[in-house]
């Protein structure tokens, strides 16, 4: 109901769907003046909104004294590839990228498994005080990230679980906007296959498990794309829970970096090839998944 | 709600064999959920708020015996001791407000024009510019700080850019001043009025409050509405297509022209989106805290402090708890009242649907209101 990951969630799953429809505005022929305008401001807006990133990934191959001189150029007049060597053979880089990757492993699989149990007990199983379960959780919701650092840290240091992988990885377990997610969508589908193994004689899990889970795929993809991202990309999180250099994870890491802890000077290429690097998976999952959304929800649809 | 109806009605006995065992199952598979939202989420709320009213210092648990509950002094310290707290306090809420302040109208109108953009054109290539134009948004507010460093450091893009325009520019992320003062110092007002200068608020003269974002603060503001005019181009092109095109076409039939058509009859329908997207921005921009951890650390002359960072610093770096844990409760309240606005918006949408969708066929003026 409310928080940006929601609306973000239901852009994902939903929008790709209505594009498959030809719009219904397609008969208003606008002069081919006007086509030529909308197309020249519409790439002049791409432009200031792709370039940073390709001039980001130019002057990571450049060296320091080029980035500083010319900063605006896309190809280095010699490409040197010092700022990959610098992180990958001579700094905490390759641990902070293999931390971040664990995290975001454990984090996305026990989000996909306990937001789907939870939603579909929201919206299938009959007990006393589910209305308060699931009310709890839309106000959980409305808690705002940035004022929890503090609390996080005061439970995780009661828990004596400061500065380990558990303290990075049981809070963000759970996601209260994904169990909302997994909750409307098993409200979607009909009930009558369940009934029907309920009939045959399924437990609940096995029901849930073996006949609901695999319908769900679309919802689970939705999943998978948020908490890949929010916890690939998460940073307040990892500042209170952790402190050592071998828990550092990549944002926090580059955080450190930018910050000039690891070097002297500006050290631009630097800063930019770690940025380029943690960049790249998040992109990658994006791409790849919103193809998947398109088609996976366009087969829904013909059924 | 839909499948309470669609399901047979609950049967208390365990004698029923296609319910039992749901009551159990229903708990068992909400219990994850349910204990780590509960350690994570309310019991560490009680704890910090504790802590709030508490004078710990960091050393040991918050919860032992030789803390000591102190009232309201951490609230007070930072609102009416008129102290360093309380300036450092005020600073953050000054600069934060100019952020909302900016940020929120821009980034909504900017993302409604590329939506409007991106829908109207018949387009090959459409699913191209929706990616591009939301492709920072998926990306990490580290990575786009780190970038963002670059692009307006000193010699920078944006200053190489400026520079064919014969303009010269600032040292973005090392200038202190504020841009209405500078503006104000252009026409030659170097100094406020004795009414704006001698009276304060929160330690902060109202002259100060007026100076507007510092040059360091705009550069987080282009950030801002960079990276989130993407995600919100997408919340008002799905609303977009589901605006019904009879209206459109009777508008046109009418004999409106294109500018008349978006504001009388495209943006009134768009009216729930639009507070929305307002208030998630709204709500977004109090929590400025990544950027400025990984950027500024608030400096200059502490014109990018926030709220949230000031929290942090005082809790973690100069180890005062309480006050951070206090500053922590105060942005939560700033945050739940614009959130309470949000509900409320959210509530009253199917019905200005359902009045927009009566009125405007046959009375396309009446939707202006």
């Amino acid at each position: 109901m409310t928080g940006t990951t929601l609306d973000e969630a239901r852009v994902l799953t939903e929008e790709p769907l209505r594009e498959t429809k030809p719009t219904r505005q397609r008969w208003v022929r606008a002069p081919i003046v006007w086509q030529i305008v909308l197309y020249a401001v519409l790439i002049a807006i791409t432009i200031v909104y792709i370039y940073p990133f390709l001039v980001q990934v130019a002057t990571s191959f450049k060296t320091e004294p080029e980035a500083a001189a010319d900063p605006i150029s896309l190809i280095p007049q010699t490409i040197t590839f010092a700022a990959y060597e610098r992180l990958f053979l001579r700094s905490d880089f390759p641990i902070w990228f293999t931390n971040s990757a664990i995290v975001t492993i454990f984090v996305t699989l026990g989000r996909v498994f306990f937001c789907s149990l939870a939603g579909y007990a929201l919206a299938r199983l009959h007990f006393r005080g589910r209305g308060v379960v699931f009310a709890a959780v839309v106000a959980v919701m409305a808690v705002p990230t940035v004022v929890l650092l503090i609390p996080k840290f005061l439970v995780i240091n009661q828990l004596g679980i400061y500065d380990t992988y558990a303290a990075m990885i049981l809070p963000l377990l759970v996601d209260a906007a994904g169990v909302f997610i997994m909750k409307n969508f098993f409200e979607s589908i009909p009930v009558s296959v369940e009934e029907q193994a309920r009939i045959d004689g399924a437990g609940t899990f096995r029901v849930f498990w073996s006949v609901v889970l695999p319908m769900a795929r679309p919802a689970l993809i939705t999943i998978i794309i948020l908490s890949f991202q929010g916890s690939w990309n998460e940073l307040n999180h990892f500042i209170v829970a952790t402190q050592s250099p071998e828990l550092t994870t990549l944002t926090k890491g580059v955080a450190s970096l930018a910050s000039g802890q690891l070097s002297q000077g500006s050290q631009f290429p630097l800063k930019l090839a770690a940025a380029v690097i943690m960049t790249i998976p998040v992109a990658v999952m994006f791409f790849i998944f919103q193809r998947r959304i398109m088609n996976v929800s366009e087969g829904a649809v013909k059924e | 709600m839909t499948a309470t109806v669609a399901a047979p009605p609950r049967a208390g006995g365990p004698g029923r064999g296609i319910r039992r065992g749901e009551a159990l199952a229903g708990w068992v598979f909400t219990l994850p959920v349910i204990l780590i939202l509960g350690i994570f989420l309310l019991a560490p709320v009680l704890m910090a708020l504790w802590v709030s009213f508490s004078d710990w210092t960091g050393r040991g648990s918050p919860l032992s015996a030789n803390v000591n509950f102190v009232g309201l002094e951490n609230y007070a310290a930072i609102t009416v001791d008129g102290g360093l707290p309380t300036r450092d306090f005020g600073t953050s809420l000054r600069n934060n407000a100019w952020y909302v302040l900016l940020v929120v109208p821009i980034q909504t109108a900017l993302s409604l024009f590329l939506a409007v953009l991106v829908n109207r054109a018949i387009l090959r290539g459409r699913g191209f510019f929706r990616t591009a134009f939301y492709f920072p948004s998926v990306t990490s507010s580290v990575a786009i700080t780190v970038l963002w460093l670059f692009l307006f450091s000193a010699t920078g893009v944006v200053n190489e850019v400026l520079s064919w325009l014969g303009i010269n520019g600032p040292n973005w992320f090392q200038d202190p001043t504020g841009i209405v003062h500078n503006g104000l110092r252009a026409v030659g007002v170097t100094s406020g009025p004795a009414a704006l200068t001698e009276n304060d608020f929160l330690g902060i003269s109202w002259w100060d409050w007026m100076a507007g974002p510092s040059v360091a603060m705009t550069a987080f503001i282009l950030m801002a509405v960079f990276t989130t005019s993407g995600t919100f181009m997408l919340l008002f092109i799905a609303a977009l297509q589901n605006l019904s095109a009879e209206v459109h076409e009777a508008a046109m039939v009418d004999g409106a022209n294109a500018w008349q058509r978006f504001w009388r009859v495209t943006l009134p329908q768009l009216r729930p989106t639009l507070f929305t997207v307002l208030t998630l921005g709204l709500i977004g921009c109090w929590q400025v805290f990544d950027q400025i951890y990984t950027g500024t650390q608030g400096g200059p002359s502490k014109t990018t402090l926030t709220p949230a960072y000031l929290s942090y610093s005082s809790a973690f770096l100069d180890q005062d708890w309480g006050r951070g844990a206090a500053i922590a409760f105060i942005l939560f309240a700033i945050i739940v009242i614009f959130t309470i606005f949000q509900r409320w918006v959210l509530r009253d949408r199917p019905v200005s649907k359902r009045r927009a969708r009566q009125y405007q066929p046959s009375q396309p003026k009446e939707a202006r209101r």
